[in-house]
């Protein structure tokens, strides 16, 4: 935990050295930014690539409900579908709404041999407001680089900034990811069981992934940026046509060179699960697989002991049982 | 069995604070009760596996071959590159936990290396060591590990901890499921050697005499007759007995311990009763005479090369189609594997049944259908003269068997039956049925008898939901379908929850069933209705 809070600060002070040391402008409005998605796109493409081009050789579906059988048995087709308008339906609710973590609850002994379940559902609750508030940061900050800014982002804006708290406005899932991120460490860093599987990287991600965060908020509410300054930046990286000039603040370079350190790290770390989920055979399947066969690509001949091998040993005693053979 | 000696008292005493000792340092003792032997040479011979001899896992020396640590290194490369599972789910777990107290293992063990995360881990650990760049490079601080000796015992022990069960998989956002992981870790275990004998021995004896128990085909005759003369005592009546009959219309192939084990037996008495009832045109065979499949716990290889005989028997009898008994890993293989890994079957037909006519749509490829499947049938159609108080005796309740549950999703063709043959059946608690089941704790070949005290703490939370109805509606009998079922959780109620007993679903349908010139006066276990 230790290396991965001091990497993190040493992460964002290198971003905001670049922002008050002179003539790295070019380095790190710009090379940085671009390298970070360069690295994104092809390392993404890799991973996801590599995962769909490998086989998947067995029907594996974890069956989470009842199976298509005798037709008056009625089939649950989310938990265990046969057709693939279904698989997309439970692909769906697990991606949009973590529907197997909203099944999650603690299993325990307790005295005396009980055994205890209780619904523990704040994971879900905490994995959905980060997630969800995380896409709609990532939507909104479309307005710095869509001109004309694409039509839904403001009306998003104007509802994420509902209640219409401070100067500028508080939006709602700034304040719901900070919980939800401080929640997720919290529960990282203070139940037993979770400290025991935590690597660093799992810490590294959730700092990383805060001090982009705050980073962000302390330049909307606390350090002026120059959000001019800014929009012509995003816009020149979009357009390919980069405008080197002074930053506009010693937070936003560190918001951008941490946001850049995130989009880098993305493909080789575990936040691939955002592609990976949607690859895992035992969700993306079809429990048909005694309707279809499944083909193994990889299929390979094995030796079997064949019926004339068994009754070659077996053979005598077979005729004196009164067992029928192949060969008297 | 040594269950005495155990006291229940100091199972329960579990301790969910892990030690602050770091996972990472491997260590593992082989505790007397929590592991299974090796396997023994004479059946590694006659399966012609990697690295024969004699071994266990308590001796110092393992005798691997000098150079393990490339074979187990480029066996990963290769299921890396042949599973999109395994790399995928080595990949992206994010270590949320939401897996870590699904485990009946880390329930009842509090042992911080089961909980499915950290299982994986194990394994995890070591493949960032070598293929991936964060791990070569940073190490240890990148949750990379090196792959030595006792890294490799660590894996035997904690990968033999956990019954394939697929919990886990049910409760992870992404459907991550540590089974796979431990039935990667297990094919890469076997290529230097390392397997247990409650594995390689059943499945050597399959390969040779068709089924687990290593029975001759003229003893299955014999033990099968048995059972014919034991149902003409109980109903009068004198049944069929057909044997690797050629022309029949349906293969039947049920678990071994069937034949044997008990209460397996009262349910092999049910089919023999149902079949002759229905006037079914079937047969048994002898070389086919297993359709559970321990190869699965070992390697698809070795799940192939048993689950071959079912569709060459078929073929060679010149069958119409294949009906598979009451057994749970059997269906995960038939209901998941068989068709990839030995069908196509265009040489049988699509299944129907003989006796209402309906046509087994889900099973018009693969052309195997559960027994459960054809009897809800009957039922349904009105094909069966039921007389459900004669389980009055039995208050039930009925126990999904883990692949079943999470592998095919047969969950109301038997309580459909159950409803219809018995009058006093119950439901366990919600979170601990249908795809929430609960592991018999002695899945995927840890069912030895070595490894009781693991069996019966991971039993505990199936045992626990018993005592609940036990407690509250009287229940004395749980019905599954599962041959290791009905072998393990007889020894673990027995020690948790005295009073109840185990039977298999067609062993209520046999009683119930009223047979055309019957005269009964005890029901198939022998007692008076
Ligand atoms: C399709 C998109 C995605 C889906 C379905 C998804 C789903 C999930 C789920 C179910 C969890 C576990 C629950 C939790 O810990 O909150 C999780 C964890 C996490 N996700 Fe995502 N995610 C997606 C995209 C992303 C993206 C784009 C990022 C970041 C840039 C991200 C960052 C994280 C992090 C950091 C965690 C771990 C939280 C912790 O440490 O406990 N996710 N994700
Ligand atoms: S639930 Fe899934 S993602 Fe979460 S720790 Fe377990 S395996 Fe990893
Ligand atoms: S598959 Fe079952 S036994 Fe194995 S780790 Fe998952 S829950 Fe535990």
């Amino acid at each position: 935990m230790t290396y991965a809070l001091l990497s993190v600060l040493l992460l964002a002070a290198v971003g905001w050295a670049g922002g008050v040391v002179g003539n790295t402008s070019l380095l790190f409005a710009v090379i940085i930014p671009y390298a970070a998605l360069a690295v994104f796109v092809l390392g993404f493409l890799f991973r996801a690539i590599g995962w769909s081009a490998s086989p998947v050789p067995f029907c594996i579906p974890t069956t989470c409900g009842q199976q298509q059988s005798l037709p008056w048995i009625r089939q649950d087709r989310l938990g265990s579908p046969t057709s693939t308008p279904w698989v997309i339906g439970r692909m769906a609710l697990e991606v949009l709404l973590f529907r197997s973590l909203w099944g999650n609850e603690r299993v325990e002994i307790k005295g005396a041999g009980k055994l205890i379940f209780s619904p523990k559902r704040y994971l879900w609750l905490g994995g959905l407001l980060f997630h969800w508030s995380l896409a709609v940061i990532l939507f909104r900050h479309l307005r710095f680089f869509t001109e004309p800014v694409l039509p839904g982002i403001a009306a998003l804006q104007g509802l994420d900034g509902f209640f219409e708290i401070g100067v500028p406005v508080t939006y709602v899932s700034d304040v719901f990811i900070l919980a939800a991120v401080t929640y997720l460490f919290a529960r990282r860093a203070l139940s037993p069981q979770m400290r025991v599987i935590s690597l660093p990287a799992d810490y590294f991600a959730l700092f990383l992934i805060a001090a982009v965060l705050l980073s962000g908020v302390l330049m909307r509410h606390f350090f002026k940026t120059d959000v001019e300054r800014v929009k012509e930046m995003a816009m020149g990286l979009v357009s390919f046509c980069p405008v080197v000039s002074a930053h506009p603040g010693a937070f936003f370079s560190i918001h951008l060179f941490l946001v850049s350190i995130l989009v880098a790290y993305f493909p080789f770390s575990k936040l691939m699960h955002a592609a990976g989920v949607f690859l895992s055979p035992t969700r993306n399947l079809r429990n048909d697989s005694r309707m279809r066969r499944h083909v193994n690509p990889w299929d390979y001949p094995v030796k079997v002991h064949t019926y004339e091998e068994y009754e070659d040993e077996f053979r005598e005693a077979m005729i004196e049982a009164g067992i029928p053979v192949e060969k008297k | 069995m040594a269950e005495d000696k155990l006291k229940q008292e100091e199972l329960l005493n579990v301790s969910y604070e892990p030690a602050a000792r770091d996972w990472a340092e491997p260590s593992v003792t082989f505790r007397k009760g929590t592991y299974c032997y090796g396997a023994p040479l004479k059946h590694q011979k006659y399966l012609g596996l990697p690295n024969q001899r004699e071994w266990q896992p308590t001796d110092p020396d393992w005798k691997l071959p000098e150079n393990w640590k490339e074979i187990i290194l480029e066996g990963m490369e290769t299921l890396l590159k042949r599973h999109r599972s395994f790399r995928l789910y080595l990949d992206i777990c994010v270590r949320c936990g939401a897996c870590a107290d699904k485990c009946h293992y880390f329930i009842g063990s509090g042992d911080p290396r089961n909980m499915p995360v950290l299982r994986a881990e194990l394994l995890r650990s070591v493949y960032r060591r070598y293929f991936t760049t964060a791990g070569r490079v940073f190490g240890r601080l990148a949750g990379a590990r090196d792959l030595t000796e006792e890294v490799l015992k660590e894996w035997f022990y904690y990968f033999f901890q956990c019954s394939e069960c697929r919990r886990c998989s049910v409760y992870c956002p992404y459907g991550i499921d540590t089974a796979e992981i431990t039935m990667m870790a297990r094919e890469l275990l076997n290529l230097v050697g390392i397997n247990i004998q409650w594995v390689v021995e059943p499945a050597s004896n399959c390969f040779r005499t068709g089924n687990h128990l290593g029975i001759p085909p003229h003893a299955m005759k014999e033990t099968l007759q048995f059972a014919v003369d034991e149902l003409k005592d109980i109903t009068g009546l004198t049944v069929d007995l057909p044997i690797n009959k050629k022309g029949a219309e349906i293969l039947f192939v049920a678990p071994s311990a069937d034949f044997f084990a008990s209460p397996h037996w009262f349910t092999l008495l049910g089919y023999l009763a149902l079949f002759h009832e229905i006037g079914l045109d079937y047969t048994w065979s002898t070389y086919a005479s297993e359709g559970g499949n321990f190869g699965l716990f070992h390697s698809t290889e070795l799940a192939k090369r048993l689950n071959a005989k079912i569709y060459a028997e078929a073929k060679r009898l010149g069958v119409k189609w294949v009906l598979g008994g009451e057994c749970g890993h059997m269906w995960r293989v038939l209901h998941q594997y068989m068709d990839t890994l030995n069908g196509p079957a265009d040489f049988l037909e699509e299944p129907v049944s003989p006796i209402t006519g309906t046509r087994f749509e889900n099973a018009r490829s693969t052309r195997m259908v559960h027994i459960a499947e054809f009897t809800a049938d009957l039922i349904k159609h009105g094909a069966l003269k039921l007389d459900p108080s004669r389980n009055d005796k039995v208050r039930i309740t009925y126990h999904d068997s883990c692949n079943p549950a999470r592998a095919m999703g047969l969950f109301e063709e038997p309580r459909f039956i159950l409803r219809n043959v018995a009058n006093h059946v119950y439901e366990m608690p919600e979170n601990t049925i249908r795809e929430k089941t609960f592991c018999c704790g002695s899945g995927a070949g840890l069912g030895a008898d070595e490894n009781l005290e693991m069996r019966l703490r991971g039993g505990y939370p199936r045992a626990n939901a018993v005592r609940h109805v036990h407690e509250r509606h009287g229940v004395n009998m749980v019905a599954c379908m599962c041959a290791i079922d009905k072998a393990s959780l007889t020894p673990l109620l027995e020690y948790w929850v005295p009073g109840v007993e185990v039977g298999g679903v067609h062993e209520f349908v046999g009683n119930a069933l009223v047979m055309t010139g019957e005269s009964r006066t005890t029901n198939l276990r022998g007692e008076p209705l």
